[in-house]
C-alpha cells in the first residue's frame, strides 16, 4: 500500500485515503479535433515500465487532486505536486534524473 | 510406536494433564504440548490422507511448514478446517477431526486411487477430462468434486469476535529467535520504536534445542537475559503468537496475532490483525529443513530430522524406539545425538556424503552410533507406518544392501532460509552454491517510497546456519538497519559458539541412479501428491518455466505453499531441464506466510457495522411506520410501507393510487444537492451539462443531463438558479458523491483558473416531495407561502417559511402530478415531515417509497439513471435530444457524441412496450428476438427491456426498452424469450403511458 504526500495538506497519506485517477498531463481535445487526436486523448494511455506520472485525489482527506511521479517497477516516489500544471515542474524532473540518469523523458 | 518418554520435554508441564479428542477418541496430553506432540504421545501417527491418492499421512514437521497433519478443529459453528496440528497449542476440551477420507481414516475408499497412481500422472485432469464436452458437466465434474477438496467448510456463522489494530514502528523484527532478539535489543538500545513479531508462543526459536553458547552462556540463559533487557525498554513491543503475514508496498505489513486459540475464551477477540507501517523491517525468520527424496519417503514415521529432535527435546515425545537418520549434512547428526541422549535407539546414520568427519559425526561415533557414509535409503518398508528401511548406495540405482528394522526415519536434506518476506516486495535471491540454498541478494533489496532499501535479513534467514554465523550475521544486519536510520550501534557483536559443520552435499534424488519406478515413489509435495517422476514428466512435456511446472503438477500449491517441497522440486526440474538451479529460479512468494482467518481480515466490519449506513432525518419515522428498506448506495430508503399484512406489490399499488388520486409524500432527502457558485459557475455548468444552464433565470429550475467525456449519460437532475452567481444542482441519490468528485476533477485539473466553488450540501437539507392533486392544498394548510399557479409556476422555486420552518420550495415533478419538493434544514426534517402528515390527514396523505416513485416515473416515460442507462447509453438514444444544446461550442461528451458509432442510426432507441397480455410483465433485461444468428451461433437480438412494472394507474403491465429503430416502429410486436422458456409478445408504443399532454403537473 503506497504512501503519497499530498502537496496541499502536507499529509503523508496511506493509499486508503487516496483515489487513483490514471495518467497525468493529458491534453484535452474537444469539438473540432480530429478523430485521431480525440481517440488518443480519450483512450491511449502510457503504460511505462519505470517513470510514470499519475493523478491522485486525496479523497478521504482534503479532497484535492494532485500529481505524482512514481516508478512503476520499484514504486519509488520521485515527488508529488499540485495538479494545476500542464507538465511536471523542473524540481520533479531533476529529482527523477538524479535517480534515473537514463530516463528519456515523457513519451 | 510413538510415545511419551519418561523424562524430558522443556515445554511441557507434566503436573497438568490436558484432555482432548481426536475423531471422537478421548486422549490426554500435557500443558505446553502442541496437538502434534500430544497426538504422537498417544501413538496417533496416522492423522490424515493425502489429496490425490488418499495415502496415509503422518506428522512430518514441527512448525508451520507441516504439509500433512491438517485437521478440522472445533465443532459446530466454531469448526475450522485445515488447521496444522504442529502450530496448534493443546488446551482442555480441544476437539479435532481428521480430513479427506471416507468412510474412516484407517480404511479409506479413495485410497484405491493409490493403486491406479500410475494412471494419474501430472496433468492427468487436463489431459483426460476434455472430451466429449458434455461429459465434463454431467460426469467428470461431479465425480471430481466429490473426491476433491481438503477439509469441509463450516456451515454456520462464525460466532467468534475479531479485532484489528494499527501500529507504526521504526523497525519491525520478524522472528523472535536469537537473531531477532539480538537485533531488537540493539535497536531498542539505540532508541528506536521496535516491534518484534514471533509466530510461536516461545522466544528463542530452535536454538535452545540445537544447543551451543552465546557470549559464554547457554543459549536459553542468554535468551532469558535478553528478554529481560527488552522488557525494560518502553520503546520495544514484543508479541508472541503473532505471525508476520505479509509485507506490502512502502513498508506496510500485516501481522496476525492468535489471542485465544490456545485458551478459548468466548467473547474475547480470537484473532487480532495488525496493520503496521514500518520504516525498516528485519527478517530474522530462520530456515526450514528440507526433506530427502527417497522411495517411500511419504510413509507415516518418516519425519524431518529437526522435527524429531524437537519432539524429543521440547515435548519428551519419541516418534519411535528405533530411528534411522538419513542426512546429507552434519546437522542431521544432532538428531541422532538427541535421540541417543533420550535413551532411544539409532540403528544407523545413513550419510549420503562420501565422508563425514566433522565434529558432530565424530560425536555420534563416540556415542557408539553406527555411521554409514555414501549410503541412501532405497526403500521404506511398512503400510500405514514405517517398519524398516532398505539401505543402498547413494551413487547406485537402488539395490538393497541391507535392511534395517526401525519405526521412524529422520531425514535431513539441509536447510532453506525463510526468504518469503524479502521476496514479498520484490527482493531478489542469489543461489549459494556452497550451501545449496537461496538467500537474499543484498544488492537487490526491496525498496521503500524513497527508493532505498527498507528490509534487511539476519541469521539463518540470510543463510547463516551455525550459531556463531547467526549471531555475527544478525549483528551485521541490525548495524546496517541502524545506519539507514541514522543511528549508531553501541552493543558489541555477540559471540555464538557451537560445533563447526562441514558443508552439505546436495542430494535431490536418493539414490542418485534411481529409475522411473523408484522416482514414482519419491514424494516432493506430500499434501498434493507430487512426486519426482511428475516434475520430470512435466519437463519432458515441455514445461520449462518453474511457474508453469508448479501449476501443471500442483507442486507447492498445497496449503503449505511448498515450504517443504519447493527447493527439492525445482532442483529436480533444473536437473531434468539441464539448466542450473539459479536459472530455473523459484516460484513467487506471496503473502500470507501461512493462511490467516477470514475473521481477522474482516475484523469488526461485519453484521450491522459491515459498512457505514446513511440515514435521512426521517429514518426513524420510516422504521416506526413499517418501511421495507432497500439499499441505495450507503443509504437505506423505504421501498414501500406495507400495512396490515400487505404484500410489497399491494403496498406499492396502494401508494401509487393514493398519490395519483389525492396526496403522496416521499422522503427525497437522499437526492444529491451540490451548490456551484462563483463568477464562472454558469460557464462551468454549461460544460458539465449537455444543455444550457448559464441562461437559466434566477428563480427557475431546469432538468439537465450530465455526460462523461466519452459521451455516455452519467447522471441527471434538476438545476435551480439561486442567484446571479449560484446554482443548486440536484443529482441522483447514488450519484451525489461521484458527481461532486467529477466536478472537482474538472475544476482542479482542467479549468483551474475558473472562479468556481462547489460544495456538497446533500446532508444539510431534508427534502420532501409533496405529490398529488391535493399537494397545493396541503402546503396552503401548512401556511406561510403563496404556492398558487400564478405565484409559483411549474419549474419555479421560492424561499419562504412553511409551518414555521424555513423552506425552499421547488415546483418540479417526477411523477407527472402536481408536485412540490420542499427542502428544509436537516435538523427540522422530521418535524416538517410529521407536520405534512398531520396536515395531510384529511387528504389521506400517504407515505410512498422508491418503488412507487419508480412506477410513477415509468408511467410518465421518465428515464432512470441505472435503468435506462448502463454506461453505454447516450442521451440521443433516450429521445432526450431536446436536452442537448445545439448552440454550445463544447460540453463534456460533445466531441465523443460525434464519433461514428455514436451517430450510427442503428443504435437502439427508447420506446414503450406493452405486453399483449396486460397481466404479463416483461422481465427486466429481457432481449427482443431477431431473425438469424450471430458469428457465435447465438440468436440475434433487436432490443432489450430497461424497466418493467405493473402499473396500478393503467391496470396493466408497462415497460420501457431500447429497440432497433424503435421510434419508427410504433405498433410492431416483438418477441421476448424468457429464462423459463416462454416467449412474451409486446407491442412497441410511446414511452409516455400516462397524461401524454402533461396537464396534470401543470395546474
Amino acid at each position: 500500500m503506497l504512501i503519497l504526500t499530498c502537496p496541499y495538506c502536507g499529509l503523508a497519506a496511506d493509499e486508503t485515503e487516496l483515489s487513483p485517477g490514471g495518467e497525468a498531463h493529458l491534453k484535452r481535445f474537444g469539438p473540432g479535433s480530429s478523430d485521431d487526436a480525440f481517440t488518443g486523448y480519450l483512450f491511449h494511455r502510457e503504460n511505462p515500465r519505470g517513470v510514470h506520472f499519475e493523478r491522485w485525489r486525496h479523497s478521504n482527506g482534503c479532497g484535492k487532486w494532485f500529481l505524482a511521479a512514481r516508478c512503476t517497477v520499484t514504486l519509488e516516489v520521485f515527488g508529488t505536486y499540485p495538479a494545476q500544471t500542464t507538465e511536471p515542474p523542473a524540481a520533479i524532473l531533476d529529482a527523477i534524473r538524479a535517480k534515473r540518469p537514463d530516463w528519456e523523458g515523457r513519451a | 510406536m510413538s510415545t511419551r518418554l519418561a523424562r524430558g520435554g522443556r515445554r511441557i508441564d507434566r503436573s497438568k494433564r490436558v484432555e482432548f479428542t481426536f475423531n471422537g477418541k478421548r486422549l490426554t496430553g500435557y500443558q505446553g504440548d502442541t496437538l502434534a506432540s500430544a497426538l504422537l504421545a498417544n501413538d496417533q501417527m496416522l492423522v490424515g490422507r493425502s489429496f490425490k491418492y488418499h495415502r496415509p499421512r503422518g506428522v512430518v514437521a514441527s512448525g508451520p511448514e507441516e504439509p500433512n497433519a491438517l485437521v478440522a478443529l472445533g465443532d459446530g459453528a466454531r469448526m475450522e478446517p485445515n488447521q496444522r496440528v504442529t502450530t496448534t497449542e493443546l488446551f482442555d476440551g480441544l476437539s479435532a477431526r481428521s480430513q479427506n477420507h471416507w468412510p474412516s481414516l484407517e480404511f479409506d475408499i479413495g485410497g484405491l486411487n493409490n493403486h491406479v497412481a500410475r494412471f494419474l500422472p501430472a496433468g492427468f485432469y487436463y489431459k483426460t477430462f476434455i472430451h466429449p464436452r458434455p461429459f465434463w458437466k454431467h460426469v467428470f465434474e461431479p465425480v471430481i468434486r466429490q473426491s476433491a477438496g481438503l477439509g469441509p467448510a463450516p456451515k454456520d456463522r462464525d460466532p467468534d469476535v475479531y479485532e484489528q489494530v494499527y501500529a507504526f514502528a521504526d523497525l519491525v523484527v520478524i522472528g523472535g529467535g536469537v537473531a531477532g532478539l539480538h537485533a531488537a535489543r540493539v535497536a531498542g538500545a539505540a532508541g528506536l520504536r521496535v516491534l518484534v513479531l514471533e509466530q510461536t508462543a516461545h522466544w528463542g526459536g530452535r536454538s535452545p534445542v540445537d544447543g551451543g553458547t552465546i557470549d559464554g552462556q547457554p543459549v536459553q540463559d542468554w535468551i532469558d537475559a535478553t528478554l529481560q533487557a527488552l522488557d525494560g525498554m518502553e520503546n520495544v513491543t514484543l508479541r508472541t503468537r503473532c505471525m508476520a503475514a505479509g509485507i506490502y508496498d512502502h513498508g506496510y505489513m500485516i501481522g496476525y496475532e492468535r489471542l485465544t486459540d490456545h485458551a478459548p475464551a468466548p467473547g474475547m477477540p480470537r484473532h487480532r490483525l495488525w496493520k503496521i507501517r514500518a520504516a525498516q523491517v528485519l527478517s530474522a525468520t530462520g530456515a526450514i529443513e528440507r526433506g530427502l527424496s527417497f522411495p517411500g519417503n511419504d510413509l507415516p514415521g518418516v519425519m524431518l530430522a529437526g522435527a524429531l529432535r524437537d519432539y524429543v527435546v521440547e515435548y519428551g515425545v519419541s516418534a519411535g524406539d528405533r530411528t534411522v537418520v538419513v542426512t546429507n549434512n552434519d546437522d542431521g547428526y544432532r538428531t541422532a545425538l538427541a535421540l541417543k541422549e533420550a535413551g532411544l535407539v539409532v540403528p544407523a546414520v545413513l550419510d549420503a556424503r562420501p565422508e563425514a568427519t566433522g565434529a558432530l559425526p565424530e560425536a555420534a561415533r563416540a556415542q557408539g552410533i553406527r555411521v554409514e557414509t555414501g549410503r541412501a535409503i532405497v526403500k521404506v518398508m511398512g503400510g500405514k507406518r514405517v517398519t524398516g528401511v532398505g539401505v543402498g548406495l547413494q551413487a547406485g540405482e537402488g539395490s538393497i544392501l541391507e535392511e534395517i528394522a526401525c519405526d521412524a526415519v529422520a531425514m535431513s536434506g539441509g536447510w532453506s532460509p525463510v526468504v518469503h518476506f524479502w521476496s514479498h516486495t520484490g527482493g531478489k535471491l542469489v543461489w549459494d552454491e556452497a550451501q545449496a540454498l537461496f538467500r537474499p541478494d543484498p544488492a537487490r533489496a526491496p525498496v521503500g517510497a524513497d527508493g532505498l532499501p527498507n528490509q534487511a535479513v539476519g541469521g539463518a534467514a540470510n543463510g547463516a546456519l551455525t550459531l556463531g554465523a547467526v549471531m555475527a550475521d544478525s549483528h551485521d544486519a541490525i548495524s546496517e538497519v541502524l545506519r539507514r536510520l541514522g543511528k549508531t550501534v553501541s552493543d558489541p557483536a555477540p559471540a555464538g559458539d557451537a560445533p563447526a559443520e562441514a558443508p552439505l552435499h546436495p542430494v535431490w534424488v536418493m539414490p542418485q541412479g534411481a529409475g522411473h519406478k523408484l522416482k514414482s515413489k519419491m514424494w516432493l509435495d506430500y499434501q498434493n501428491d507430487v512426486k519426482v517422476s511428475d516434475v520430470q514428466l512435466a519437463a519432458r512435456e515441455g514445461y520449462e518455466s518453474v511457474e508453469h511446472t508448479k501449476r501443471y503438477t500442483t507442486l507447492g500449491m498445497a496449503t503449505d505453499q511448498g515450504k517443504l517441497s519447493n527447493i527439492n522440486g525445482l532442483a529436480v526440474l533444473s536437473d531434468a531441464l539441464g539448466a542450473p538451479i539459479p536459472q530455473v529460479g523459484t516460484t513467487t512468494f506471496r503473502p500470507p506466510f501461512t493462511p490467516i482467518s477470514m475473521g481477522a481480515i474482516a475484523g469488526e466490519a461485519r453484521g450491522d457495522i459491515f459498512q457505514p449506513l446513511r440515514r435521512t432525518p426521517m429514518h426513524a419515522w420510516h422504521e416506526a411506520h413499517g418501511a421495507y428498506f432497500e439499499p441505495v448506495g450507503h443509504w437505506r430508503r423505504p421501498y414501500c410501507y406495507p400495512q396490515g399484512g400487505e404484500s410489497h406489490a399491494q403496498a406499492v399499488h396502494r401508494e401509487v393510487t393514493a398519490t395519483r388520486t389525492s396526496l403522496g409524500l416521499l422522503d427525497a432527502s437522499t437526492l444529491g444537492k451540490i451548490v456551484v457558485k462563483g463568477p464562472d459557475a454558469g460557464r462551468f455548468l454549461d460544460m458539465l451539462y449537455t444543455n444550457m444552464m448559464s441562461t437559466l433565470p434566477v428563480g427557475r429550475c431546469r432538468y439537465g443531463l450530465m455526460c462523461s467525456e466519452n459521451g455516455f449519460l452519467m447522471d441527471d437532475g434538476v438545476v435551480a438558479r439561486i442567484d446571479e452567481d449560484t446554482w443548486l444542482c440536484h443529482t441522483t441519490t447514488g450519484g451525489a458523491d461521484r458527481i461532486h468528485a467529477h466536478m472537482e476533477d474538472w475544476l482542479q485539473c482542467e479549468w483551474w483558473d475558473w472562479k468556481v466553488y462547489t460544495a456538497n450540501l446533500t446532508e444539510h437539507y431534508a427534502q420532501v416531495a409533496i405529490v398529488g392533486p391535493n399537494a397545493r392544498k396541503l402546503i396552503e394548510k401548512l401556511g406561510g407561502m403563496d404556492v398558487s399557479k400564478e405565484a409559483l409556476g411549474f419549474m419555479d422555486w421560492a424561499d419562504g417559511t412553511l409551518a414555521g420552518i424555513p423552506a425552499r420550495v421547488f415546483r418540479i415533478s417526477f411523477s407527472g402530478e402536481l408536485s412540490y419538493e420542499v427542502a428544509v434544514p436537516a435538523s427540522r426534517g422530521l418535524e416538517f415531515w410529521e407536520a405534512c402528515h398531520a396536515a395531510g390527514a384529511e387528504f389521506g396523505a400517504t407515505a410512498y417509497g422508491t418503488e412507487a416513485l419508480h412506477v410513477m416515473r415509468a408511467e410518465k416515460g421518465f428515464i432512470m439513471i441505472g435503468d435506462e442507462t448502463d454506461g453505454t447509453v447516450i442521451p440521443q438514444d433516450l429521445g432526450l435530444g431536446w436536452a442537448i444544446s445545439k448552440k454550445k461550442a463544447d460540453y463534456l461528451g460533445k466531441r465523443a457524441q460525434e464519433r461514428v458509432h455514436m451517430t450510427d442510426p442503428t443504435r437502439w432507441q427508447l420506446v414503450g412496450l406493452e405486453t399483449l397480455d396486460p397481466n404479463e410483465r416483461l422481465p427486466d433485461g429481457a432481449y427482443a428476438r431477431a431473425s438469424g444468428t450471430n458469428a457465435n451461433g447465438q440468436g440475434n437480438t433487436q432490443g432489450r427491456v430497461t424497466s418493467s412494472y405493473m402499473s396500478p394507474t393503467l391496470g396493466r403491465a408497462i415497460a420501457m426498452g431500447l429497440v432497433l429503430n424503435g421510434p419508427s416502429r410504433m405498433g410492431e410486436v416483438l418477441e421476448f424469450p424468457t429464462v423459463d422458456g416462454r416467449v412474451l409478445s409486446a407491442r412497441i408504443v410511446d414511452p409516455v403511458f400516462y397524461d401524454k399532454a402533461g396537464e396534470k403537473q401543470n395546474v
